[in-house]
């Protein structure tokens, strides 16, 4: 095969970090609103009818927003296998945990509304909750890990070991750091549902996720803000040593890298950068004060602006860090040591040009036939058929 | 290596890829047999069909869910508990596993809310056309996961890198087109259409044996028939066909699943039943089928087909010719991978046997200093544990033949005998419904426990595949998904047999004009008229 050498190694490798980001900002604003409506279920919704109500907004269509997690977690496997082996293997309990959360919701949204009974359906209710709730705050303090850098080396054969403390692998290592990315991340998906709420639902629902919509969102742009800060002050970042190859084998520990300086020195190298905190924060920000307009859409937008902003941000100042080793630097995982082969990652990229433009249609359309608010008259008439 | 962490790996992959294989051959046969009784509706016009496809959508969804559910499971637990194979084999084995998400399970999943939600939303053929797409995702889902899994089977389009330490894709095709990965998906798609049909022949017969839902039934069981057998006839004749490509691909496999311990002289004679003995190499109280074997497994009466004695002396050659290997390498890694031209060709020659070196390292750590009797030891670890193999796969043959004749039974009342079935016939038919999941379930079971000592087949053992986990780790999660897995399955089942016993929605007035006046065509051929009101 040579075609594949039309693209270089290099160039490949930052489109598939690029892609990598596509997917988890496509997790996060898809799926972030669902886990934000689990989430807020239990106190934007009081009555049996008001939570069938919130629950059958996403009813319809967390299956699908759910592919990208799914689709997250192949693609890492498929374009970054080092990534894939050392992340899911060190924060094992963690990842476990956020399964178990996960497994929780499909099971919630379909099962909930089978029996009539009041304590099936709270149970089910606050199955919701956790599996909104706690993958939406396990994943903040993932990201927090990462830029703290994570307890890991890789031996000469390249298997991946964790030297993490035992109780750390089930939330990640809770430093006060990443419990702060934890609370953005957190209050950063809940204002999403409330944006969502906003537009899909009316009543009381409607009014309760207007009401609480803007208290998430100043809460996520001050963590943002503080968490900023924090980097600047008080965690070091982490630098090559010397010439870099770019498009070699991936075999990270032919790399030598070095603890020191700030990830912030990332925003002088490429001072444009700065683009995507301030998006982040102009999003955030937005979404909270259209709450209490008169658009169902604007919070919505701007919560997406904001979520895409955010995770834009960490992505660019780690570049072309993807995965740092805290206790042996030189094991950290970059964009130019730990992706799949040239071969693999064209192979990928032409799967992807052909399906992701499709996959975007049709979840469009889906989208588009599902328009419209969902009221709780339609939920009464028809009770058999929704969830 | 831990041999108790890798033990308690493999038992807590087998336990949740079982449990998530208790729901997909389901969701693959029934998001099918849905989709044929919506056309049926679309193209009859008939109110019965649409509450046929809603009700088994119904229970298609309950299914689904935890389908999707344990997926989840599924795709990160290789990460989790595998991170040395993840590293190893995921510039090939990621790929199909994302190529899935994209051409499969995203399509399935992004229509599947569509299905439940979108009756008052879409146009009638808008919604049939939906219904298909989902069935369509889902057997492509299937198709991408049977090229990884084929591809641990079959390692074909690959080749290590020694300096990035892991085997890296070389083409594509290869992987894709791999002919064990062919078989494995018509067999694993066919044997999902065949779940699907025994298990809608048997909620249909219990409905009839009850006086319930006649019309819905009788419908169900004429397209679950028609269904069924074709599929079982599929299901056999492609396993057939994975039978004879393990005779190139994976003939330990193959050996031990017929308890042939040494070769004969061809045709070889297939064993129908016996009692295999691992110490002493033989199969006590065997009834062999002369001929049979060598002509299902190549296919001509003068190849020979490899017996276990033989291809363990084959294995302890390439574990010799791998140490050369693995020498090698640590030469090449040693010299920051430029090393010399003799080393390098060295390798080169021996590398395709690298794995088997790997098998030395449950005795020793450098396989370069192993002792002739560990080569012995590992060359005998390849024989993987016969008895369970041997057992296994005739109940599962023996069950798909026992479908073939079931379908072809109810295939003919249905339709040269006007839909009438004898009770005891409806009878075998509900008992039934547990066999063709216990049928995957061992066929599963073949598959991977006959591919020990390997994750993948002669390039990475098991016990190097493992995450650097410590027992504690794995007793957690293991009791994790066990209780709650259980309780999962508790409230699915529950959930089943509720909306099974409880019966279609209320499409009644709807479907009971349309009975009234299409009367003289229900009749059946003994005049009856089948007094079914869709719902009480």
């Amino acid at each position: 095969m040579i075609l594949h050498e039309l693209i270089d190694f290099e160039i490949l490798r930052v489109i598939w970090w690029l892609l990598l980001g596509v997917l988890l900002i496509g997790f996060a604003l898809t799926d972030g609103f669902d886990m934000g409506v689990g989430a807020l279920l239990p106190f934007v919704a009081r009555t049996d009818l008001e939570r069938r109500q919130a629950i059958n907004t996403v009813g319809p269509v967390w299956e699908g927003n759910q592919v990208w997690f799914i689709l997250g977690g192949g693609a890492i496997f498929a374009a970054w296998p080092p990534l894939y082996a050392v992340s899911f293997s060190g924060f094992y309990l963690a990842i476990f945990t956020v399964l178990a959360a996960l497994i929780l919701r499909p099971v919630g949204f379909k099962y909930r509304s089978k029996r009539p009974s009041q304590s099936w359906r709270s149970g089910w209710d606050w199955a919701l909750f956790v599996g909104g709730a706690v993958p939406a705050l396990i994943f903040g303090v993932a990201v927090g890990n990462v830029l703290v850098g994570v307890p890991f080396h890789l031996t000469p054969e390249l298997l991946s070991m964790y030297d993490g403390p035992f109780y750390a692998k089930f939330l990640g290592l809770l430093n006060p750091f990443s419990l702060l990315a934890g609370i953005v991340s957190l209050a950063m998906l809940l204002q999403h549902g409330a944006a969502w709420l906003a537009l899909k639902s009316d009543g009381m629902v409607e009014t309760r996720a207007r009401r609480m919509g803007p208290i998430f969102g100043y809460v996520a742009a001050a963590g943002f803000a503080l968490a900023g800060v924090w980097l600047a002050v008080g965690i070091d970042g982490y630098a090559f040593v010397g010439a870099v190859v770019t498009d070699g084998p991936s075999n990270p520990l032919l790399s030598e890298v070095t603890r020191g300086g700030s990830w912030l020195d990332a925003y002088g190298v490429r001072p444009w950068i700065a683009i995507a905190p301030v998006l982040g924060f102009a999003g955030i920000l937005m979404a909270a004060r259209t709450f209490d307009g008169h658009s169902d859409v604007a919070p919505l937008l701007w919560s997406k602006l904001g979520i895409f902003g955010v995770i834009s941000t960490v992505g660019l100042t780690m570049f072309p860090f993807i995965l740092p080793s805290a206790v042996d630097p030189n094991s950290s995982l970059t964009v130019w040591d730990s992706s799949s082969s040239h071969l693999t990652l064209f192979v990928m990229l032409i799967c992807t040009l052909i399906f992701m433009p499709l996959i975007l249609a049709y979840t469009a359309w889906v989208y588009k036939v599902l328009w419209g608010k969902v009221t709780q008259d339609e939920i009464a008439d028809n009770s058999e058929t929704v969830y | 290596m831990e041999i108790d962490v890798v033990e308690l790996s493999r038992l807590q992959f087998a336990m949740t890829a079982m449990y998530h294989f208790l729901f997909v051959p389901l969701t693959l046969g029934l998001s099918i047999i849905v989709a044929i009784m919506e056309t049926v509706y679309v193209m009859t016009n008939r109110p019965v069909w649409r509450q046929m496809t809603k009700f088994w959508g119904t229970l298609f969804g309950i299914n689904f869910v935890l389908g999707v559910a344990t997926g989840i499971t599924m795709e990160f637990q290789f990460g989790m508990n595998w991170s040395y194979y993840s590293h190893y084999v995921g510039d090939i084995f990621g790929a199909p596993l994302a190529i899935e998400g994209l051409m499969g399970f995203f399509m399935e999943a992004t229509f599947v809310g569509l299905f439940f939600f979108g009756w008052d939303k879409l146009s009638k053929r808008g919604h049939m056309v939906l219904t298909w797409l989902v069935a369509i995702g889902s057997n492509f889902s299937a198709l991408w996961i049977l090229i990884a899994n084929g591809w641990m089977q079959n390692p074909v389009g690959t080749e290590f890198n020694p300096v990035s330490l892991r085997m890296e894709m070389t083409s594509f095709f290869e992987v894709v087109f791999n002919e064990v990965a062919q078989a494995k998906f018509v067999h694993t798609v066919s044997a999902g259409y065949v779940t699907a049909s025994v298990f809608v022949l048997g909620v249909s017969a219990w409905y009839l044996l009850n006086d319930r839902h006649v019309a819905l039934a009788r419908r169900s069981i004429a397209i679950a028939a028609a269904f069924g057998l074709a599929s079982a006839l599929s299901v056999v004749v492609l396993g057939d066909e994975s039978g004879y490509a393990a005779t190139h691909s994976q003939k330990m496999k193959l050996a031990a699943i017929e308890g042939m311990w040494h070769t004969q002289p061809a045709p070889a004679s297939f064993t129908a039943v016996g009692f295999p003995d691992m110490e002493a190499r033989e199969t006590h109280y065997a009834i062999h089928i002369p001929w049979m074997m060598g002509l299902i497994g190549t296919r001509s009466l003068t190849r020979e087909i490899p017996g276990i004695a033989e291809l363990v002396e084959n294995a302890e050659a390439r574990i010799k010719s791998g140490i050369i290997a693995y020498d090698a390498l640590e030469k090449i890694r040693a010299a920051g991978g430029e090393a010399d031209e003799a080393v390098t060709a060295q390798f080169e020659e021996h590398s395709a046997d690298l794995g088997f070196a790997f098998l030395l390292k449950r005795y020793v750590d450098d396989p370069r200093e192993a002792t002739e009797k560990q080569i012995a030891l590992a060359s005998n670890d390849t024989v993987p544990t016969v008895w369970p193999l041997f057992w296994a796969f005739r109940l599962m043959v023996a069950l798909g033949f026992g479908f073939i004749g079931v379908m072809a039974y109810f295939f003919y009342r249905a339709n040269w005998r006007g839909m009438t079935f004898p009770r005891p016939a409806l009878r075998l038919a509900v008992w039934m419904i547990p066999a063709p999941w216990i049928a995957a379930e061992l066929g599963w079971f073949v598959a991977e426990f006959g591919r020990q000592p390997w994750t993948v087949d002669g390039v990475l053992p098991t016990v190097m595949s493992v995450s650097h986990l410590s027992v504690a780790d794995l007793a957690i999660t293991l009791a994790g998904f066990v209780t709650f897995y259980s309780v999962l399955f508790v409230i699915e089942m529950s959930l089943m047999l509720k909306y099974i016993r409880k019966g279609p929605y209320l499409d009644v007035p709807e479907t009971e004009q349309w009975m009234a006046k299409h009367e003289h065509r229900l009749r059946t051929h003994d005049g009856n008229v089948p007094g079914a009101t869709p719902a009480e």
